[in-house]
């Protein structure tokens, strides 16, 4: 059952702490990597509970007050998290422990904190709410498996009315250090508004906290409509994955020319980036295109900012210039399909509308 | 089902072991700890090496042991469930892990702590992820419909569990694998040790002066189909799935609350779902830790929720320690193994109720005694409540 | 004794990241939890891990715990006593 996007709460690299502004100003990251612009999180979280947060349970949290805030909501029906790799900073820091006393004394706190469930439960305790709870931790599935499950709830219980539902992850020195190392990025510094014209090896790595309140029902700020969310493990060619996108969008009763604007996962990584342009040329040459991972970043729950992307553009109705992968005018954009995929192994397809 | 666990490389094993009332718990054999000689643990008999060559892999740089002992119980569940013979029913994974490739990781870790630059086999650290022992075990047997990976700390298999029935409920998939893996790694028995919660000797769940957990490592995995496929492959079910709830305590990262708020309402919820009465309940599988504050909250719980009828209860972590994500699921198994068989797996260690609970549980094995219905519980840290109700088909 | 009871506090706030406490905001006196500091069952066993790394002292059992962390004054008596001796 499709859902409604009643409020975003997005810490991401760009301006968008703000719903009311959109890419007027893009950031450009001049650099290797792309890190949030975070906010003061003392605005949204009491210092007492500060104190034990490490940076990407803050950032999870302030997103989630910043979108429950805006949907004037305070015990949402479920919270459902997703994320590739959790809270990476209290991994390494219980892990060094570990090894610098030897097993010996360790404190606890970093441990407590590094599931990967903590910032849905944090968030629960901070409302003291009761309902539903999930942390989904698959890899490019991660955002996506979240939103499948919110859209099975809506179907399965009408009493279902509101879900808060996030994608998160972190970028930490460690992590930069050791992907870097697995060749995954781009070693040099670069201006990162053009990161497809830079051809070195890997792509960029990126970070974000971005939370959504997904309604049954329209609500005042409604931005967007979620329709269908998709998931392909694992395509053998490029043709399964074209026929699974024709396939998805025919079971929303849509054809290709339907969609005003794809959004292509393009991440930079030349090898990678090349079944995007397979799929474009098999499926989308006669679409609008556009991209967001030079603005994100690529990180394992990516998505999640493209959604945001892609509910601001039907909400404000316009496509800012950066997001456009070659120039066009649009008019009356009603459906935006963004088409993601992670290492060419965990393909996804998320379908919003415009209400 | 399938399963391995410090009671077997299999289920076959695992309930000879639990028939018997042979505990998995002993002191540390194959994880490279300080720890080793102090503190107990529930491994699985073998080392990464070990298991390699029994699943027939050559070449395990990249494999964490949680993905070893997944495609093991995976292996296991889907043969029994022969899901080759049906290939073209739609059929999907929905697994659970907590530490992921935390053991490969901690190895990796102690080499890139000196050498940020070239310390540390890189290799080790490609399987750091929770999604990647997932994706093994689908490669493994083809799995392609549905992959999907649930971390909510101790409840997550029964959240995947969850998940794969409401998969199955809403039509989109035939048949889905469903269960949890675990690896033992010195990050998890750090932290449960750091938090002063793992005991020194075996533990004794609900006992007066119970003194914490011992951790142990397992997989387990079950397969759950629709009536259809059932149907088309002429099957007898094991059992029913009839009622599951998923609530959060909402009162701190690690301590339940006194009442069991979380736990009750879950139970609450899958009861609710099932159509079941409290009557109907026969026996519950406890999460029971053996931490002081989960068995009285859950034993409060309990209590709140069947007033003075409560039924046979016991923990099977006594046999198989706490297997973390993956307990869901190894519990799921036991429930299972109850109903088929008529038989109650008693607690071990167990001398004096709960002063504030005066609450009992089984103490002896029973058999030849018709179970109708099954409860288990699943609770993690971050108030992740979880419970399932398992029926005699 | 006072300059213990100072140090103490100190790296209570420190080691627990009480933000926005001064050591003049704790009483020596007052009870330690479940006072307005807000300090929970995770911050006791930071304590626990504090006593061992600053003054290699550890406690025995959790009713000693209780009887140590009642205040910072017991703290710092349960300290002094033991200092030197080592392991307790």
């Amino acid at each position: 059952m499709p859902a409604y996007i009643n409020s975003i709460g997005n810490i991401s690299p760009q301006h968008s702490l703000d719903n009311n502004l959109f890419l007027e100003e893009v950031v450009d990251h001049y650099g290797s990597h792309l890190t949030c612009k975070e906010p003061n999180y003392r605005d949204f979280i009491a210092g007492a509970n500060l104190r034990r947060m490490s940076r990407v349970i803050k950032m999870g949290v302030s997103a989630a007050k910043i979108c429950l805030e805006e949907a004037q909501i305070d015990n949402p029906d479920a919270i459902i998290v997703g994320t590739g790799l959790g809270c990476m900073e209290d991994t390494d820091k219980f892990l060094s422990a570990i090894y610098e006393s030897n097993e010996e004394i360790i404190s606890p706190t970093q441990f407590i904190q590094s599931t990967h469930n903590s910032v849905a439960s944090q968030i629960a305790i901070m409302l003291g709410c009761n309902n539903y709870n999930f942390t989904y931790v698959h890899r490019g599935f991660s955002f996506e498996s979240a939103l499948f499950d919110a859209l099975l709830q809506f179907e399965e219980d009408e009493s279902v009315k509101n879900i808060l539902l996030g994608g998160i992850d972190e970028i930490t020195p460690n992590y930069l250090s050791i992907t870097g190392r697995l060749r995954q990025w781009k070693p040099n510094e670069y201006s990162q508004l053009s990161l497809l014209a830079n051809h070195l090896r890997g792509s960029l790595p990126g970070e974000g906290a971005a939370f959504f309140m997904l309604g049954s029902e329209q609500a005042q700020h409604t931005y967007a409509q979620l329709q269908a969310v998709g998931m392909r493990y694992k395509p053998a060619d490029e043709s399964e994955i074209t026929q699974y996108i024709t396939g998805f969008l025919a079971s929303q009763d849509l054809a290709i020319q339907d969609i005003d604007l794809v959004l292509l996962g393009l991440n930079g990584n030349t090898e990678l980036d090349k079944v995007y342009y397979r799929v474009r040329d098999l499926l989308f040459k006669h679409n609008h295109l556009g991209y967001f991972k030079h603005l994100c970043g690529e990180y394992k729950t990516a998505t999640a900012f493209g959604m945001w992307l892609a509910a601001q553009i039907l909400h404000k109705q316009r496509v800012p210039e950066a997001v456009k992968l070659e120039p066009f005018q649009a008019k009356n954009i009603n459906n935006i399909l963004i088409y993601n995929n992670y290492s060419n192994i965990n393909h996804s397809l998320l379908l919003l509308k415009n209400v | 089902m399938g399963m391995v666990s410090a009671i077997g490389f299999d289920v076959p094993q695992a309930l000879h072991a639990l028939r018997h009332c042979q505990t998995g718990i002993g002191p540390i054999r194959f994880l490279q700890t300080r720890h080793r000689g102090t503190l107990p643990a529930a491994e699985v008999k073998a080392s990464d090496y070990e298991l390699a060559t029994l699943l027939g892999l050559d070449d395990i740089r990249d494999y964490s042991r949680t993905a070893l002992l997944g495609i093991m119980a995976a292996r296991e569940a889907a043969a029994h469930a022969r899901l080759h013979e049906h290939p073209y029913l739609r059929t999907g994974i929905v697994s659970a892990t907590s530490v992921g490739g935390i053991d490969k990781s901690e190895v990796f870790f102690g080499e890139f702590l000196k050498d940020q630059a070239r310390g540390g086999d890189l290799h080790y650290m490609v399987s750091h992820d929770c999604g990647d022992s997932t994706e093994r075990i689908a490669d493994d047997l083809g799995i392609k419909d549905f992959v999907s990976t649930i971390s909510t700390a101790c409840s997550s298999a029964a959240n995947a569990i969850m998940l794969g029935a409401r998969l199955i409920k809403a039509g989109m998939l035939d048949r889905v694998l469903v269960g949890g893996s675990d690896a033992i790694t010195r990050y998890t028995l750090n932290g449960f040790n750091s938090l002063r919660i793992v005991d020194e000797n075996w533990c004794r769940p609900f006992d007066q002066n119970r003194n914490g957990l011992n951790l142990g490592e397992a997989a387990a995995y079950l397969v759950l189909e629709s009536a259809r496929a059932v149907e088309e492959s002429r099957k007898t079910p094991l059992a029913e799935l009839s009622g599951f709830g998923n609530a959060n305590d909402a009162y701190h990262q690690t301590a339940s609350s006194p009442d069991g708020a979380g736990a009750l309402r879950a139970m609450q919820l899958a009861l609710h779902q099932s159509g079941l009465t409290t009557s109907h309940i026969d026996y519950i599988n406890a999460h029971g830790t053996a931490t002081p504050n989960n068995d009285l909250s859950e034993g409060q719980a309990l209590k709140n929720l069947f007033k003075d009828y409560l039924p046979r209860f016991s923990s099977t972590k006594s046999y198989t320690g706490h297997t973390l994500a993956a307990a869901g699921s190894v519990e799921a198994v036991i429930s299972v193994l109850s109903l088929q068989h008529g038989i109650i797996i008693p607690n071990l260690n167990f001398k004096d109720p709960i002063a504030e609970l005066e609450i009992a549980p089984v103490v002896a094995f029973e058999e030849g005694i018709a179970l109708r219905s099954i409860l288990s519980n699943s609770f993690g840290f971050g108030g992740n409540c979880s419970a399932m109700i398992f029926s005699s088909c | 004794m006072e300059t213990l009871i100072t140090d103490l506090k100190t790296q209570i706030i420190e080691h627990l990241n009480l933000e926005g406490v001064s050591p003049g905001d704790i009483d020596a006196d007052e009870p330690l939890f479940g006072s307005e500091l807000g300090l929970d069952s995770i911050d006791a066993l930071e304590i626990i891990v504090m006593l061992e790394r600053i003054y290699g002292l550890k406690i025995k059992s959790q009713e000693e715990g209780k009887k140590v962390f009642y205040s910072v004054r017991t703290l710092a008596e349960f300290i002094s006593e033991n200092k030197g001796l080592g392991v307790v």
